[in-house]
Order: structure tokens, then sequence, then C-alpha cells
């Protein structure tokens, strides 16, 4: 995190750029494992989750 | 550190929140024809007095076993409980994503911007895939799961990536990139099954979509105004590097 205080202004902000992905990508795999996993015992658990959020389902 | 940690705390609140809201929206809205739909898939051969339907409608429906080999929540008390708990927690999923992008592109800095953030996620989650693969009822007929599913996660992306380059970029050949991008999956076409016959009834299909789409708008925009609203209380954490420079 030292690098940071080079950088001024809205540059600055880049410095969180990394965290953000990487928050973000957690997102994408909670989001994928419960609206896309072939699990039968996710798409079970889900299946009116799946059906209600229009995801492809069955 | 620190920037990571309020992302999620406030993505985690959010995303409760809107969960919570999605849930009870879908118990009132979706579930009961989900329900009613799952009729029409148990009791596809018996007497139905429709022209003879059932015999091309039961093997066109995929088919669709609750409970046969692997474990399924019971329906009723288990089965709501069960969906709740998804929604809370892909509620936090498309939290986080919600708060990375806005966090990159600067931040929700009101439940009135959180609202409009709110519709982003809704176009891009919600519509642009759904004008292609509309929301299905169980005993619906429906092309292979994962065409379905590779269409519909390129639907998605190409959606982002082309709001995000007609919002965030000032070069305007960028922008028209970013409406080709959106128009792009639906040139293509996603994936269709060879007959749409079906028993499930056009009118509870209808409802169906309708329903759908009007809760996760309201999934969305709950979740926009949530993040607009406590993203205050997180945003010296967010923007712990320009404070540290001040």
């Amino acid at each position: 995190m030292a690098q940071t205080s080079v950088i001024q202004g809205s540059a600055a902000t880049r410095a969180g750029i990394l965290p953000l992905a990487f928050a973000g990508l957690l997102g994408v795999f909670i989001v994928g494992f419960a609206g896309f996993a072939h699990m039968d015992v996710v798409h079970n658990a889900g299946h009116d989750y799946r059906h209600s959020m229009a995801f492809p389902c069955h | 550190m620190s920037v990571f940690r309020n992302a999620i705390f406030l993505a985690a609140i959010a995303g409760l929140f809107a969960g919570i809201v999605m849930t009870g929206l879908q118990s009132v809205f979706t579930v009961p024809l989900i329900l009613q739909a799952e009729t029409f898939e148990s009791a596809a051969a018996p007497a139905d007095h429709h022209h003879g339907e059932e015999a091309q409608a039961a093997p066109a429906a995929h088919s669709h076993d609750h409970g046969e080999e692997a474990w399924a929540p019971a329906d009723g008390a288990e089965r709501t409980f069960y969906t709740g708990l998804v929604n809370i927690v892909t509620g936090i999923g498309f939290a986080l994503l919600l708060v990375a992008a806005s966090e990159i592109a600067g931040g929700i800095r009101s439940w009135r911007a959180g609202l409009v953030w709110g519709f982003a996620g809704f176009a891009v989650f919600t519509l642009a895939p759904g004008l292609g693969l509309p929301p299905e009822l169980p005993a619906m007929p429906a092309a292979d799961l994962v065409a379905r599913q590779a269409w519909w996660i390129f639907t998605v992306c190409a959606t982002a990536a082309g709001l995000a380059l007609v919002a965030f970029r000032t070069a305007p050949w960028l922008a028209l990139v970013g409406v080709a991008l959106i128009v792009a999956p639906h040139v293509i076409g996603a994936p269709q099954p060879l007959s749409h016959e079906t028993a499930v009834p056009d009118g509870l299909h209808h409802s169906f979509v309708v329903a759908v789409t009007m809760t996760s708008l309201v999934f969305w925009l709950a979740m926009g105004a949530a993040v607009g609203t406590l993203r205050e209380r997180f945003a010296a954490g967010l923007e712990a590097p320009r404070h540290s420079l001040a």
C-alpha cells in the first residue's frame, strides 16, 4: 500500500481498484455458483430462486 | 485492506436488505406461479382436457425431478427457507458486483444515484438476457442448458461493457462500440427450443414474465438505493488512499 503515496488526485483511487476487483470477483463466484452450478443439491435448493431470477434452469 | 473490507461490509448490508425484500416479493408474486406450473409438469399425462397436447408436451419438457436422487427441500416452509437463503446470499453477490463497479466509477453518493445504478444492474442482469431467454416456468421446453447459460453470461458481459462504454467514455466512437456490444447478443440470438409447445398456458407464462421482471427491478432499485444511502458510513474506508494524501 506504500505505492499509493506517489500518485495524486483521482489516480490515487487506482490503488483501490485491485481490492475492488477482488470484491467483484467474489460476487461473480457467489452469483455463478448459486445460479449456474449443475450440482443437483444446489439446483434443488435454489430452484425457485433460479426461476424467479430468470436464470436458465434445467 | 480497508478498501476491500469496506466494500464487503457495504455489499453485505445492502445485499442482505435487497435479498430480504426479494424473498418477500417472490413469495407473493413469482413462487405461486412456479408452483402452479409444476402441476402441469407432474400431471402432464393425466386427462388434461386439451387437444392432445400432452403427447408432445411430455417429451418436449425437460425432465425435472424433485428429489428423486438428490436432496431437495420439502415443499412448504423448508423450500421457502432455502429460497430466502439463496436470495440473501446472491443478493450479497450482486451487491459486491454493484459496489465494485460503482466504486471504480467514483462511488454511489446518494440514494437517487443508487436508483440509476440499480436500474443499470436490472438492465444488465434481467432485461438484456430476458429478451432472448424470457423467464421460464417449470414444464416449459428449452434449448440445451449449457448453451443457454453461455448465451446468458455472454449477454450480461456484453451489456455491462456496452453500458460502461456509453456512460463513462467520452470518445464518441467508444459509445458506438458500446451500443454495438449491447445489440450484438440479440443479433446472434439466444438458443431456442425446437418447439415452444407446452402444457403451461400462455396466460400463466405471461404473468410470470411480468412478475419476474418487476420483482427483479424492485430488487435492483432497493439494492442501489441501499448502497447509495449506506455508502457514506463506509466512504472514509473506500476512499482511504485519497484521504491518506491530504
